[in-house]
């Protein structure tokens, strides 16, 4: 089985905010908005470099989303940064309207999604949304797994015309994709080969799922990890050519498993082909106070759930 | 009018060519929402004026339409539903044919209830209609414009009612915080919503003082049903942009204007006239440019 080395460990969001400092540098047209989280989002490199087209727009994220709209008619690529709370549930009828329905050129970068938010608590981890975002029409909406990867995503959807949802964390967390991997929105990546099982991850749960491949391995199991860092359009092909081959499917994801991740794959294999799904994703539930790893655990939401998950799903073939 | 276009050979049309306009646009609005026995005339009449003045007189644009309008003023509607009045004036004044109004709300129309990018309708570059945003649209259109140098306006309208929107106050504070002077929003003072009275349903104060506390020029127009009254208001305003505040306009308008049993009350917010009133009607308001 291929070995993924983790190369030390960095968050997310400083992926997204060396990408933005970088598209600052190579297109003029990408203008930034933040919601006073400048810090949290890691946008100050941008704010320092570019002044002129960093927008800080107050704790005030409905005028925010309306401003991004507004920026791109005259041509501008917004890219707008809060919390993922903040910048889903409440500004969805904004985004719903002036950015989706209207079909505007805006990027929603959302920081601290999920249980990894930590400390905080619940009132901030939100867990429901890449289902608010995957449900509007046209919205393309991505995960990335680690800091290469957040890096790479930021500057690809730059170059695509379309409303955007890219979601990633707060924590340090393995970075074990390659620095100079091309991000091809809407295509899965393929990371492991195995004939036993298909694990199919998003965001920080592709590190746990390789984890679960190999201690898998050792069990005589083996396990074709999939990242699908781009939940809609989801690569319905990837999945369906893998789960072919491995009868079976578990999901994970950092999200509850109503409106996931996991759903749209249910959805592809009762259309194409039904196959036993096992899904790693909290359960209808709010998150809690607590360090990162301990919320993870509590949550279900590591290799060792991913491990029980597919042991149950190939019980069922 | 493109001024690039006409700089040379325009002439200013006389009060009486615009208030036939005006009244053409009236019969527009009742004939639209009474052929599909839905929509809103109340606010869309108060406003006829108010359209006829920005795209017959005030605003610098071209019916080429493309979606960035680099080089030209624009113009967002946050209280979609009077697009009544928006669909009318945008087909007479070259975006779409006029014929096309026959289709308001029907299927397969770009003429959706509330106005929309998504059917493609020249004229149009945001959808509106849930309340409250056209306001922080209109902000980053105007950024934009400072990005990209060039010194046309954004103008913006919003119902009062609208007002009670907190998005709205956000955009406000923003706006004036951030020196965007190139932004004249006006406000539909016409002191009814669908619940009733603005003072009834939930009291807006003083509009104007709540505009000057955030920082704006403010303008009133007292007569925002005088078509002269309306332009001479805009040009006025126009003066006062690009001198570091924002620009509210205070439009006082009377819902229903021009259809007499309309006016002065809630009760036509979205209500559409049956065939004798329509006939009443369009009787107060002759033909005037030709129906579609």
């Amino acid at each position: 089985m291929k070995k993924y080395i983790d190369t030390g460990k960095k968050d997310t969001r400083s992926g997204f905010g060396a990408g933005l400092e970088e598209l600052g540098k190579k297109n003029e047209n990408v203008v930034a908005l933040c919601a006073d989280l400048t810090g949290s989002l890691k946008m100050d490199a941008f704010k320092k470099n570019h002044p002129e087209r960093f927008f800080q727009v107050g704790i005030a994220e409905a005028n925010m989303i309306g401003m991004a709209a507004g920026m791109t008619i005259g041509g501008k690529i917004p890219f707008t940064g809060t919390f993922a709370n903040f910048s889903t549930g409440r500004v969805y009828d904004q985004i719903r309207q002036s950015v989706a329905y209207s079909g505007k050129n805006v990027k929603i970068c959302a920081s601290h999604a999920g249980l990894t938010l930590g400390e905080d608590g619940a009132t901030h981890q939100i867990l429901e949304d890449l289902g608010l975002m995957k449900m509007l029409p046209g919205m393309t909406v991505i995960n990335t797994c680690d800091y290469n990867q957040t890096k790479a995503a930021t500057l690809a959807v730059a170059e695509y015309d379309g409303p955007v949802y890219l979601r990633f964390g707060r924590p340090k967390v393995a970075n074990f994709t390659p620095e100079d991997q091309t991000f091809e929105i809407g295509k899965a990546v393929q990371l492991t080969e195995g004939n036993d099982v298909t694990i199919v991850a998003t965001g920080h749960l592709v590190w746990e799922a390789l984890q679960a491949a190999e201690q898998l391995e050792e069990k005589g199991i083996t396990a074709e990890v999939i990242n699908i860092h781009t939940i809609k359009p989801l690569d319905a092909e990837a999945i369906l050519a893998s789960v072919k081959k491995t009868g079976c499917v578990v999901t994970a994801e950092e999200h509850n498993f109503l409106g996931g991740l996991g759903e749209s794959v249910s959805r592809v294999l009762a259309e194409n082909n039904p196959t036993p799904q096992e899904f790693v994703a909290t359960k209808d539930t709010f998150g809690e106070s607590g360090t990162p790893a301990q919320l993870m655990e509590k949550y279900g939401l590591n290799a060792a759930s991913i491990v029980k998950a597919s042991e149950k799903v190939m019980s069922r073939k | 009018m493109h001024q690039t276009e006409f700089n040379a050979i325009y002439i200013m049309p006389n009060t009486t060519q615009l208030e036939d306009f005006v009244t053409q646009v009236r019969r527009d609005i009742l004939r639209q929402v009474h052929k599909v026995n839905s929509g809103h005339p109340g606010g869309s009449l108060g406003c006829a004026e108010f359209f006829t003045a920005l795209y017959q007189e005030v605003m610098d644009y071209s019916t080429d339409f493309t979606m960035d309008g680099k080089n030209e003023d624009l113009f967002f509607l946050s209280n979609g539903h009077i697009s009544p009045v928006f669909y009318s004036v945008l087909a007479r004044s070259g975006f779409f044919p006029v014929e096309e109004l026959q289709t308001f709300r029907h299927i397969n129309s770009r003429l959706q209830g509330h106005p929309t990018t998504h059917e493609g309708l020249p004229g149009i570059r945001v959808a509106s209609g849930s309340l409250g945003q056209g306001m922080s649209v209109a902000i980053g259109a105007a950024e934009a414009k400072k990005l990209n140098g060039d010194s046309h306006l954004v103008y913006s309208l919003h119902g009062d009612g609208e007002l009670q929107e907190g998005q709205n106050w956000e955009a406000i504070m923003y706006a004036a915080s951030n020196k965007v002077d190139n932004l004249i929003a006006s406000v539909d003072l016409n002191g009814q919503q669908i619940d009733g009275s603005t003072d009834d349903v939930l009291p807006l104060g003083n509009v104007k003082d709540k505009f000057l506390a955030f920082g704006w020029e403010v303008l009133t127009i007292e007569k925002g049903n005088d078509i002269s009254a309306v332009i001479e208001g805009l040009k006025q305003a126009k003066t006062k942009t690009g001198k570091g505040k924002p620009v509210c306009v205070i439009l006082n308008t009377v819902m229903g204007n021009g259809v007499d049993f309309m006016m002065h009350t809630h009760a036509w917010h979205g209500k559409a006239p049956n065939d004798e009133q329509l006939e009443i009607g369009l009787k107060q308001n002759p033909e005037t440019l030709g129906d579609y």
